[in-house]
C-alpha cells in the first residue's frame, strides 16, 4: 500500500470522525484524492466498519455482562477450524471470535444480559457443537483500556505552562 | 558595611542588571490569568514521556540508583549517546573523552560559552532564536552579535549575512537548525558555506542540535559532519523534544576533547552530575524507544501540514518550517506589530501564540505558534484566528 493510503488508514484508525478536509491537509494531499483513497479502503474491505468505542459501565440503562470463553475445539479434516468458527461468529452475541495458539483453539468473546443468559449459551449453545471439546468461561469484571483507549477518568489533563521558550 | 547601606543598584551584578526580562514571561503572566486559552505558546512536546521510560525511571529509584554518578554522566548512557549520534547523524564522538551529560541543552550552553568566550569576545547568533543565547553569551562576560535571517531566504543563514557579522574579535557562532522559532531548517549544501566562512576565519561553532529528530521533509544534516567541522565544533542535543522529557531537565554536549575536558571543570564544580534518575529514564529512551520517537515525529509532521494549510486557508502567509514544532506566520498584513498582535489575539479570542520579536531581530512582523497540542485545539485555534483575522484587516 503506498504510504499516503497507510497514513490515512492510521488517522481514521486512531479517529474515524475526522473529516476528508483535515485529513487532506494532514498528509498533504488534494481532498479529492484522499476521497478516492478512503473509498477504496472501504470497497477493499479494509476499513470494515466505523463505530464509537463506548464506556458502558458509565450507562445507567445498560446491566449487561461480557464473557471471554477459552473453547478447544476438534479441528476438521479439509476446513482446519474455519467451519466450527463459522458456526460460533454467526450467533449474534459474539462479539468477536479468534483463533489462537496455546492451551487452547478459539477465543469467543460474547456479550448477554446477564450470567445466566451467557451460562445458557455455554451448556446449550456452545458445548453443544459436536467438535467443541471444552469450555472455559472468564467474565469480565472491569475494563481498564480498550482499542487502544484507557477507560475510567483518567487525568489526561495538559499539565504544560501556558507559555513556554 | 550593612546590607541596607549599599545603594539598590550595587547589590546586583552588573552582568545581571544587563540583562533584559524575558518578553515570553509577560505573556505567560497574561495568559495565566484568563479563562478558556488555547495555548499555542508552548515551547515543548504535548506528549507525556512515554510509559517505558517513566517506568525505567522508577525502576532505577526502586533498585536504589540514587546516588551522584559520574561528573560527565553515567558511562553507559554515554555510550548509549554515541552510539545514537552515530547511527542517527553519523557523527561519532568517544564517550569517554567527548561527551557530558548535562541538566538539560541549557546548562549546556552555559558551560560551552563559560569554557570557550574571554570577556569581550564576540559570539554571532542567529535570530529571531531561542531567547536564552544572548543572555548566556552575555553572562559568560561575552558580546552577543545578532544576525536578523530573513523570511524571503526561509530564515536560513546565508553566508553574506555571516560574513557581515564577524570582526576580528569574533570567537563563535551559534547555530540551531532546525530552529526555535522559525521551523527553518539547512541542508548539507546550504551550509557548506557557512562552513567555508568559519574555516577562514577560525572560528568555533555551538550546534544546537536539540530539534534534530524534528526534521520531516530531510533527513537532518547535523553540522559537525562538515568537512573539516567536528574539530571546531561543540554539538548539543538532549533529551526534551524528541523523547517528550522537557521536565527531566537532560542534555548532553559533545566536543574535541580538549574543550569537553574544560567544560567539565564548570560541570563538576556547579552541578555535579545530571540527575541519576532523569540519566536512568534516558538510558530506557535511547535503547528501546526509537519506535515511540517514530511515532511523535510523525504526528507532528501531519500537524505540520495541517496549520501550514490551515493559516493559508485564513490568509496568513507562512513559509513550510522543515522541522521543530513550531510556525512562524507573518501578520504584516494586519499593520499591527507582533506584540499588539498576540495581545489583542489573547484578549479578543483567547488564543495564546508568542509575538515574534522576543525571538530578537527580524522576528518581529511575525509569530510563533506550536503546534505541539492536540488537532481539536488545533483547530479551534484556527477558527478562531480566521474570525480575528477577518476584523483586523
Amino acid at each position: 500500500m503506498e504510504n499516503k493510503k497507510l497514513e490515512v488508514l492510521r488517522l481514521l484508525e486512531e479517529n474515524g470522525r475526522m473529516d476528508v478536509s483535515t485529513i487532506a491537509k494532514m498528509v498533504d494531499e488534494k481532498e479529492k484524492k484522499v476521497q478516492s483513497m478512503i473509498d477504496e479502503l472501504e470497497e477493499e474491505n479494509i476499513i470494515v466498519s466505523y463505530a464509537a468505542v463506548v464506556d458502558w459501565s458509565k450507562v445507567n440503562e445498560r446491566e449487561g455482562v461480557t464473557a471471554m470463553i477459552d473453547v478447544k475445539v476438534t479441528p476438521q479434516r479439509g476446513v482446519g477450524f474455519d467451519e466450527v468458527a463459522e458456526r460460533i461468529y454467526r450467533f449474534p452475541e459474539v462479539k468477536a471470535l479468534y483463533l489462537v495458539s496455546g492451551a487452547y483453539d478459539l477465543s469467543v468473546v460474547i456479550d448477554g444480559n446477564t450470567m445466566s443468559e451467557i451460562a445458557n449459551f455455554v451448556s446449550e449453545k456452545l458445548s453443544a457443537l459436536d467438535s467443541v471439546i471444552s469450555t472455559t468461561t472468564h467474565f469480565r469484571l472491569k475494563t481498564y483500556k480498550h482499542d487502544g483507549v484507557v477507560f475510567g477518568d483518567e487525568d489526561d489533563d495538559d499539565k504544560r505552562i501556558v507559555v513556554a521558550p | 558595611m550593612t546590607i541596607s547601606s549599599f545603594r539598590q543598584t550595587d547589590r546586583l551584578s552588573k552582568s545581571v542588571q544587563n540583562i533584559k526580562p524575558s518578553g515570553i514571561r509577560r505573556f505567560f503572566d497574561m495568559a495565566s490569568t484568563m479563562e478558556n486559552v488555547i495555548s499555542l505558546g508552548v515551547g515543548e512536546p504535548d506528549f507525556v514521556t512515554p510509559w517505558n521510560v517513566r517506568e525505567a525511571s522508577i525502576a532505577s529509584m526502586e533498585r536504589g540508583y540514587t546516588s551522584y554518578t559520574s561528573n560527565a554522566g553515567v558511562f553507559e548512557l554515554r555510550e548509549e549517546i554515541a552510539r545514537y549520534l552515530d547511527d542517527r547523524f553519523s557523527t561519532p564522538y568517544d564517550p569517554e573523552k567527548e561527551i557530558i551529560v548535562t541538566v538539560g541543552a541549557s546548562e549546556a550552553i552555559d558551560i560551552t560559552m563559560r569554557a570557550t568566550i574571554n570577556p569581550g569576545e564576540e559570539v554571532v547568533i542567529i535570530e529571531p532564536g531561542f531567547v536564552a543565547y544572548a543572555p548566556i553569551v552575555s553572562l559568560a562576560g561575552g558580546v552577543p552579535v545578532s544576525i536578523g535571517t530573513k523570511k524571503e531566504n526561509g530564515f536560513k543563514l546565508t553566508k553574506e549575512e555571516l560574513e557581515a557579522a564577524i570582526t576580528p574579535n569574533t570567537k563563535a557562532v551559534m547555530l540551531c537548525f532546525p530552529n526555535n522559532p522559525t521551523g527553518a531548517v539547512m541542508t548539507k549544501d546550504e551550509l557548506l558555506p557557512i562552513a567555508e566562512v568559519i574555516q577562514k576565519h577560525n572560528l568555533l561553532v555551538i550546534s544546537d542540535e536539540i530539534y534534530a529528530e524534528l526534521s520531516y521533509d530531510n533527513e537532518h544534516y547535523s553540522f559537525p559532519r562538515l568537512p573539516n567541522m567536528r574539530d571546531r565544533t561543540i554539538l548539543i542535543s538532549g533529551f526534551s523534544k524528541a523523547f517528550a522529557m522537557t521536565g527531566w531537565r537532560l542534555g548532553f554536549v559533545c566536543a574535541p576533547s580538549d574543550i569537553s575536558s574544560a567544560m567539565l571543570k564548570i560541570h563538576q564544580y556547579t552541578m555535579m552530575c545530571a540527575s541519576s534518575l532523569a540519566q536512568y529514564g534516558a538510558l530506557e529512551a535511547l535503547q528501546n524507544g526509537r519506535e515511540e520517537v517514530e511515532r511523535m515525529v510523525t504526528s507532528y509532521r501531519q500537524r505540520r501540514n495541517f496549520i501550514v494549510k490551515a493559516f493559508s486557508e485564513i490568509g496568513m502567509s507562512c513559509h513550510v518550517p522543515g522541522g521543530a514544532f513550531y510556525a512562524f506566520p507573518s501578520i504584516e498584513k494586519t499593520g499591527m506589530d507582533s506584540e499588539k498582535f498576540a495581545e489583542e489575539l489573547l484578549k479578543e479570542e483567547q488564543v495564546a501564540v508568542v509575538p515574534g520579536n522576543v525571538f530578537g531581530e527580524g522576528g518581529d512582523g511575525h509569530i510563533r505558534c506550536s503546534y505541539a497540542t492536540s488537532m481539536d485545539s488545533l483547530q479551534t485555534a484556527i477558527e478562531r484566528m480566521g474570525r480575528f483575522l477577518e476584523k483586523h484587516s
